[in-house]
């Protein structure tokens, strides 16, 4: 856990500055709403992008005279999560916490309403999208903010020679920089073809199939693309249904073209297999990129972050946001909900976005075109279409719309990813549902 | 009461003062007192958790009401569950049992080590008991990496076909199990080679008298002078494998198609990463009977031994 502490002794309590100071905080109407404000960020994996929050905290604990002690919690490891389980329990911890994509829900009932800080941000930043609606709000209800930092795209990167030499598809001409994707032959027939072109040519998609975050993530996106839903919104498991034995058919022939040990892979093992020069094309934010750009600088060269191939139902990218939340026991909350609205305005998510080097992408609409995803290289544009520019793809999430008690542990479950594995490895299809179905059946206990 | 407060005026000072000194001097109490610390941090540290774990799994997944056994009959009637249990039996059962066998083999050679280099030896043994287990298991995950496994660039060299180490459920399955072999046969190792040095040597020179070969003298002599020990360590190491989690962790994550899920690493599934936090208590309970039930018969066959010695 990383610590940094804001200090600033309250000697001008009284003084005509430190009061005009408070009042031009939305928030903090008094000189005992300043007090003291505890807050835990994700600690970030891009070197140098934790910087830029604690620098925008700073600026706002001077301007409001409020004591902020931030530590950064590394998810490795799961510590951020088993910090958010712990202080649930305890009923005590930071007023401000960084909650990963299915904890607001989760917390929904010790999380402090946030509709006076979203609504005003939607004015301002216009709206959100519908995954950050979906895991943020429950019954008309804003759980939490969707944070900047940490908040991704997992789409595809891919090896610009590699697709050309092996699948004829200039994917640089599809997704120019700079201009609306022309992307009309990218759908999932062509996605096969290719993802065969490049396996026989020797340099296959890597695409994981493990129980991992970004495995579940590309199964979950794929199947909206058949639209197959094993439970939907009202909480009816539906899983023997036509659209999900297409998409299990469909990863059955794509699972021929992908390496043979990608149901163990986990989330570092795409990353890996991009870096090394072996694979063509893995589902991921510019992490790898970024990597690849320290590492294998000549590989960086090659890569071209795009869109998913389009389905029957719809073209759909897994969306992963984070979210600043405020738990009801927090002590300072207005000062809390201050700080979350500063760290949401546009010039502090670009900032944010910015030391990330393109990797964070906040969740409001107009937020979507800051430079540096035009201007990131190499090589130059590589990131343009990252945060999807064009609303030319539905932001999603594995599992959606069931409730999200169920969805959480289709996704925590790896439920999608172990079908498709078990059926690509021989099982009948009615087992494979059978399966699915009584696993679901056990989440919906309540 | 009336006797006894005669013969012990109460509210007498110096006579409370010597009673409290003999309290005091009594072994029984200064043992108590040498061992509160420790009491205590058991109670904060073991029984209080353990504790709150049962109190955990008797309520509903949203923590708000009490379901009694509803947790326990829920699991019960889960695949995946079943699997867990088999699973977990698998994996601790074989594991001690090559832990055992291992360690009894290299015991035996080192106990033949001369005297002067055996320290080198021992230590050098010990090594992979003493590293951290999620150091260790990181290493081994590098040496089964499905895409870059140096294993399989080993078997590569020699016209092998690479191996699925953490790929198919067998395979998984036998790289779990020997991680853990690999980290606790020293402890056996250890563990006999003492048990070993405490067989009087007359008892071999008897044995050898009266014929007996290298077998007889291990079954005759060797095993039944350590079978306290074996017992002892097999129970200790049985505990110690079944409450796993660091290496299936590390190595599987539980994968591929929670072929390797253990009570630990399933729990920690269900409980902290699927937030179902009673259902995960429920699991991590369920390793209470099966382990008292192994420590009973192992207990009493030592207490058996023991009244007859």
């Amino acid at each position: 856990m990383v610590s940094m502490k804001v200090n600033r002794r309250r000697f001008v309590a009284g003084t005509a500055a430190a009061s005009a100071a408070l009042v031009a905080a939305p928030f903090v109407r008094s000189a005992n709403a300043a007090g003291k404000l505890s807050v835990g960020f994700w600690d970030h994996w891009v070197p140098g992008a934790n910087k830029a929050t604690e620098a925008l905290v700073k600026e706002w604990a001077e301007k409001n005279k409020v004591e902020v002690s931030i530590d950064f919690i590394t998810s490795q490891g799961n510590k951020l999560l088993l910090t958010t389980a712990a202080e649930s329990q305890a009923k005590s911890g930071h007023d401000v916490l960084a909650f990963s994509t299915w904890l607001p829900a989760r917390y929904a009932d010790q999380l402090v309403p946030m509709n006076d800080v979203m609504e005003p941000l939607i004015k301002e930043n216009g709206a959100v999208n519908g995954t950050v609606e979906y895991l943020g709000k429950l019954n008309g209800k804003w759980l939490a903010v969707p944070a900047t930092s940490g908040s991704q795209i997992k789409g595809p990167c891919s090896r610009i020679d590699l697709l050309k030499k092996h699948a004829g598809i200039d994917i640089q001409a599809m997704y120019p920089a700079g201009a609306a994707p022309k992307a009309d032959a990218w759908n999932l027939d062509n996605f096969l073809k290719a993802a065969e072109a490049c396996q026989k040519g020797g340099n296959p998609f890597g695409m994981g199939l493990g129980t991992t975050s970004d495995s579940v993530d590309t199964a979950g996106a794929l199947f909206h693309a058949f639209g197959a839903q094993l439970v939907n919104a009202k909480g009816d498991i539906v899983v023997k249904n036509d659209q999900v034995r297409q998409v299990l058919d469909y990863y059955k022939k794509l699972m021929q073209f992908l390496p043979a040990d990608v149901p163990s892979w986990d989330d570092a093992s795409n990353n890996k297999f991009l870096v090394s020069g072996q694979g063509t094309l893995i589902m991921n934010p510019p992490s790898a990129w970024a990597v690849a750009k320290r590492d294998a600088p000549q590989i960086a060269e090659q890569l071209w972050t795009h869109g998913f191939p389009v389905g029957p139902k719809g073209r759909y990218a897994p969306f992963l946001p984070y979210f600043w939340g405020v738990w009801n026991f927090s002590k300072n909350q207005s000062a809390a909900k201050s700080l979350i609205i500063f760290l949401s305005q546009a010039s502090s998510a670009e900032k944010m976005t910015n030391a990330s080097q393109g990797y964070d992408i906040p969740s409001f609409e107009k937020l979507t075109t800051f430079k540096v995803w035009a201007e990131e290289s190499p090589p130059k544009g590589t990131l343009y279409h990252y945060p999807n520019p064009h609303n030319h793809q539905t932001l999603s999430i594995a599992a959606a719309p069931a409730p999200h008690k169920i969805a959480e542990q289709i996704y925590t479950q790896a439920i999608q990813t172990q079908m498709v594995v078990r059926y690509a490895k021989g099982e009948a299809m009615d087992k494979t549902l059978d399966w699915a179905a009584k696993e679901l059946e056990g989440f919906s206990r309540n | 009461m009336a006797d006894i407060a005669a013969r012990n005026p109460a509210g007498h000072p110096s006579q409370q003062r010597s009673s409290l000194h003999k309290l005091m001097q009594r072994k029984s109490t200064i043992a108590f007192l040498m061992a509160l610390p420790l009491i205590l941090l058991i109670t904060i540290l073991v029984a209080y958790p353990a504790g709150y774990a049962v109190y955990l799994a008797t309520l509903n997944k949203g923590m708000t009401r009490f379901v009694g056994f509803g947790n326990f009959e829920f699991l019960f009637g889960r695949d995946t569950f079943w699997l867990v249990v088999y699973q977990s039996c698998l994996f601790a059962i074989t594991a001690v049992i090559f832990k055992a066998i291992i360690g009894f083999v290299v015991a035996h050679f080192v106990h033949n080590i001369p005297a002067k280099g055996q320290r080198k030896w021992r230590g050098m043994l010990l090594v992979p008991w003493v590293i951290p287990p999620a150091m260790s298991t990181l290493a081994w995950l590098w040496l089964f990496d499905p895409s870059y496994s140096a294993l399989n660039w080993l078997l590569a060299i020699f016209g092998i076909e690479g191996i699925p180490w953490t790929g198919e459920a067998g395979w998984a399955r036998f790289s779990v199990i020997l991680v853990n072999v690999w980290i606790g046969s020293p402890f056996f190792m250890i563990m006999y080679l003492a048990a070993l040095k405490s067989v009087p040597e007359q008892l071999y020179e008897a044995a050898s008298i009266d014929g007996a070969t290298w077998w007889q003298r291990i079954w005759y002599v060797t095993l039944p002078m350590m079978r306290n020990i074996i017992a002892i360590t097999a129970l200790f190491s049985l505990i110690v494998t079944f409450a796993n989690f660091d290496i299936v962790r590390v190595l599987t994550a539980g994968g591929p198609l929670n072929s390797t899920h253990i009570f630990g690493t399933w729990a920690f599934r269900v409980g902290i990463e699927g937030g179902d936090i009673p259902l995960g208590a429920a699991v991590s309970l369920f390793m209470v009977p099966i382990l008292a039930v192994a420590a009973t018969f192992i207990l009493r066959d030592i207490t058996k031994r023991g009244s007859e010695v």
